[in-house]
């Protein structure tokens, strides 16, 4: 049985504009020990749906509309406050996007650190303290023993976001959640804060969801993928596959956007348009309007069946548009595309 | 730090000689003598009583020997409650002040900070609206409305609590209910505001995470942030409890300091006049200081700057 | 937003996902309209504010036009009625004199509002022009002029303004240009870092390459875009001011007789209260239905035009 398995999850955010259906209708499962990439732009649900398996969505306007999230035997998504704190930080762990904002600047980086430890294992101070300098120690730190009682603005970027991959480890949790860990940092920072968590992951066996908006990354650190645009699920698959073979029209564009698949010289391939307006009911591939390839034919009132290729290989087979169509005479259309596909911004076109 | 506090202790003094300096100059630039009573006085032995304290010389002169007469402590004699000097006056009236301001000020802060507190945490809900609604009534009655509003229910309708005098605990009640509502009404309102910007923090939701509970978030992840905004409000609100006081002292009748700077502010008694500008002065920029050293204790952030 | 060579360029990339309603909300209406169109509308939906802006007009009007309906007037004396309470001839009743206190209250009202008016407009001034000031100058400038400020702020104010006012007199000018020269502080502050923000835009670096001078940058450019602030600001300083001036009006340093302000019915009310309670209830019920009106307009100002702070 997967560690975790998460079916139809939907989230709705229900502002005074209307209904922002921010995830609607995913479905994963994350095995022991696999991690799990979740692409897709910003937008399209991906934090959403990381923030809605722990509850950390703010209710109201949030609200988790329906689903379940099977972990260790228990759905997540409806478990009491207090049953929910004990999985929270002990079970799953969670690493964000800004290690700026992330660590409270009040206190010191030792009081968050064993913060974890104490809430959840009945262990001393002194030795919280020691497993605080090794979790430090262990993701790269130096001189780790004097800089765990420093605060947080005493540390970079970089070095705050090992102090928050340390504190989401530290108490050793089946599952990590990794909310785009790279994306506030630098290009030179990047890779090594990936290299820590996939080093960590190896040592502790821990899971892993990174979510991120980088589909080279994905190729490079992930057993398995799943594509999200519109807050529904585009495509799924092993890593190999989805990077490979990719068979949505999404998934392509993605793709061809990562600069170094592109010939040098050429401008960067950028995916014309802009993220769908999800504070309206769209009832049909959500991609629909952007798709560069061509069209054969009117979209009918529903959305795209979820279409196994192979095992586990899934794509939301829209059937509007001719998927099949080569890539170069594609893209060469995209101009096109974007001119008359997208007459108002965020209006989709009848 | 300690060079940090020897350079607001200087800034201290510079501000206290300021003060100082303009309340002369105002004080100088008020028109008559302090000397001038209704009784008709001798030109000649007027001449003499203003040689005796000075008022022959030029103010600048003047300024320079009351200063240095200040800074002896010597704040002189009280021109117009003869054979009484300004420091009898200000030993005899200023412990009934101390007590006033120091017991609205802890109201305030008693009342103020755990009602914004509540507020906050509990945002939108009747535990926010009720005690924000009372606040918001609370800065809309100024204690000069607010002081004989409390007299005529409590003390004259109701005739629970005497509404003059100090003679009692019985009395202290109205003045420092009328001063020090109107503080907490500020105070709460300060600590709502800086408790929900800490509540909006992603370091919140970090800690969520981590699976700490929600009162442990607010104690130990929010409330240093959260009260800062409160605690720098001190400084002004020890001003205002001052010059709050003026006007509760008159109201009940209060034998305290208020009452006698207005009065001798109105008979140009120039030497009470400065020496009890120089008192509140310098209770308020010692508040400040302290403020100020709590600020950096709090915000490990302002620690090496 | 960092070196983007080496990750996937993504439409809009990186803008952190919604992860709050309003956010979201925010963005769509940036599209749409205006920003004093969607003032307007966030205003009207405020029940509170529009309550409290309809109260303040009634009292305003009831202060301006009120005497002229009126049989009575405010300084005709009958000593023989003396103090009456409210009855059909003097609704508000009379004072010692035998006054009519509701014609009293309205005169009260009118120099209450003036001086509030009037001495915002000249903290407004005082305030605009140095913060602009400092922050348009910025660096040390800017350091020097702000730290000024913060000593200010420290500062025993009611103090100085109530040996002023004893050492030049009780006219209604100086009170005004006294209470002003108190309250621009927090205009100034605010002022300036919304100048400090959008110096750095695009707009501002135009101007300055066309050679503009910087009286006209601050007036033509920086001014006109801080606006909304300086509104809320405005609005929160006329209850203070007007405070400010009841409280010396209650010391007696104010309005002088025969004129009144509510201050000074508050404090003659005050002094009788015992005997003639409604001597003190009709003017502090209107002051405090005054403060409370223009509190709540501003609160709500402030939501309308700044909706990042209206989230909670």
């Amino acid at each position: 049985m997967a560690l975790l398995e998460v079916d139809d999850l939907t989230t709705y955010f229900h502002t005074r504009d209307g209904v922002v259906r921010a995830v609607d209708g995913v479905s994963f499962t994350v095995d022991r020990g696999e991690t799990l990439g979740i692409v897709g732009e910003s937008g399209s649900g991906k934090s959403v749906t990381c923030y809605s398996l722990l509850r950390l969505i703010p209710e109201p306007p949030g609200r988790i509309e329906r689903g379940t999230a099977m972990f260790d035997g228990r759905d997540l998504l409806w478990l009491s406050r207090s049953e929910l704190r004990k999985v929270r930080g002990k079970r799953i762990s969670m690493i964000f996007q800004d290690p700026m904002t992330s660590l409270n600047p009040y206190l010191r980086i030792s009081t968050q650190l064993i913060e974890a430890l104490q809430t959840h294992e009945d262990i001393s101070h002194r030795d919280a303290l020691k497993r605080a300098t090794a979790a430090l120690e262990e993701v790269g730190i130096p001189e780790a023993s004097k800089r765990v009682t420093r605060y947080p603005h005493e540390f970079s970027g970089g070095m705050r976001q090992r102090v928050m991959i340390a504190m989401a480890l530290i108490t050793e949790p089946d599952l990590l959640i990794a909310d785009e860990p790279t994306t506030a940092l630098d290009v030179t920072v990047q890779a090594q804060i990936l290299e820590i968590i996939k080093q960590r992951q190896n040592d502790l066996g821990t899971a892993v969801i990174l979510v991120t908006h980088d589909l080279g990354v994905v190729a490079g650190t992930c057993d398995k993928v799943l594509v999200m645009y519109g807050g529904r699920e585009m495509e799924s698959g092993t890593a190999e596959e989805v990077f490979y073979a990719p068979r949505h029209p999404y998934t392509r564009a993605l793709q061809k956007t990562i600069p170094s698949l592109q010939a040098k010289g050429q401008e960067l391939y950028t995916i014309p348009g802009l993220p769908p307006d999800v504070s309206k009911p769209i009832d049909r591939c959500a991609f629909y309007p952007r798709c560069p390839y061509p069209k054969t034919g009117k979209p009918a009132g529903e959305r795209p069946q979820l279409e196994e290729i192979t095992p586990g290989h899934c794509w939301a087979a829209c059937g509007y548009c001719d998927s099949d169509a080569p890539i170069e005479t594609v893209l060469a259309r995209a101009d096109e595309v974007v001119d008359d596909a997208l007459p108002v911004e965020g209006e989709t076109p009848a | 730090m300690t060079r940090f506090i020897a350079k607001r202790v200087l800034q201290g003094i510079l501000v206290l000689l300021a003060i100082y300096a303009v309340t002369f100059f105002l004080v100088a630039a008020t028109p008559g003598s302090p000397f001038s009573t209704e009784r008709a006085i001798d030109p000649v032995i007027l001449k003499q009583i203003e040689a005796f304290y000075g008022y022959d010389k030029p103010t600048s002169e003047r300024f320079v020997t009351s200063l240095v007469n200040v800074l002896n402590g010597e704040f002189g004699p009280s021109a117009v409650y003869a054979n009484r000097t300004v420091t009898q006056i200000i030993a005899e009236s200023f412990p009934v002040s101390l007590k006033l301001g120091s017991l609205s000020l802890l109201l305030a802060l008693g009342i103020g900070i755990p009602a914004g507190i509540v507020a906050a945490v509990k945002r939108n809900t009747w535990l926010d609206y009720v005690p924000m609604s009372v606040s918001m009534a609370g800065i809309c009655l100024p204690t000069f409305v607010m002081g004989p509003l409390l007299a005529l229910v409590f003390g004259l309708i109701l005739n629970w609590l005497p509404v003059g005098g100090w003679f009692g605990p019985e009395f202290v009640i109205l003045p420092t209910a009328t001063l020090g509502f109107y503080y907490a009404a500020y105070f709460a309102r300060l600590t709502r505001g800086g408790m929900l910007e800490m509540l909006n923090q992603d370091w919140v939701r970090t800690a969520r995470a981590k699976g700490v509970k929600e009162s442990t978030i607010v104690w130990k992840h929010c409330l240093k942030g959260g009260l800062i905004p409160a605690i720098t409000f001190l400084g002004p609100a020890l001003a205002g409890i001052i010059s709050g006081s003026f006007v509760v002292e008159t109201i009940f009748q209060v034998p305290g300091l208020g009452q006698w700077f207005v009065r001798a502010a109105l008979n140009r008694d120039d030497f009470l006049v400065l020496g009890l500008t120089v008192l509140f002065a310098t209770l308020i920029v010692i508040m400040n200081l302290l403020v100020d050293i709590v600020q950096v204790a709090l915000n490990p952030r302002l620690k090496y700057d | 937003m960092t070196d983007h060579s080496e990750t996937a360029v993504l439409a809009d990339e990186p803008i952190p996902p919604p992860t709050s309603a309003s956010e979201i909300a925010e963005e769509e209406l940036v599209e749409g309209s205006s920003l004093w169109k969607d003032a307007w509308s966030r205003l009207r939906k405020n029940r509170l504010a529009v309550g409290s802006l309809f109260t303040f007009i009634a009292i305003v009007v009831f202060c301006i036009a009120g005497p002229w309906l009126s049989p009575w007037d405010a300084n005709t004396q009958d000593l023989f009625l003396g103090a009456e309470g409210p009855s059909s001839a003097h609704w508000f009743g009379t004072d010692t004199l035998g006054r009519d206190l509701m014609v009293r209250v309205m005169y009260g009202g009118r120099i209450s509002l003036m001086v509030g008016l009037v001495a915002t407009i000249v903290a407004l001034s005082i305030g605009v022009i140095y913060g602009a000031t400092a922050g348009y100058l910025g660096d040390k400038t800017d350091a020097s002029m702000m730290r000024f400020v913060d000593m200010l702020y420290a500062l025993p104010f009611t103090i100085f303004v109530i040996l002023l006012m004893v050492a030049f007199g009780r006219s209604l000018w100086l009170m005004f240009v006294a209470i002003g020269a108190v309250e621009w502080l927090s205009m100034a502050r605010i002022v300036r870092s919304g100048v400090i923000g959008l110096k750095k835009q695009e707009f501002v670096e135009a101007a300055v390459s066309l050679g503009y001078s910087h009286r006209r940058i601050i007036l033509r450019h920086l001014i006109p875009n801080v606006l909304g602030p300086v509104i809320v600001i405005a609005t929160l300083t006329v209850p203070a001011v007007m405070l400010l001036e009841a409280f010396l009006s209650f010391l007696g340093l104010g309005v002088q007789p025969p004129n009144a302000s509510w201050g000074v019915l508050i404090n003659e009310g005050q002094q009788n209260m015992e005997i003639y309670p409604w001597l003190l209830i009709f003017p502090a019920l209107f002051f405090a239905a005054t403060l409370f009106c223009l509190n709540f307009i501003g609160d709500g100002l402030r939501d309308a035009l700044d909706p990042k702070s209206a989230k909670d």
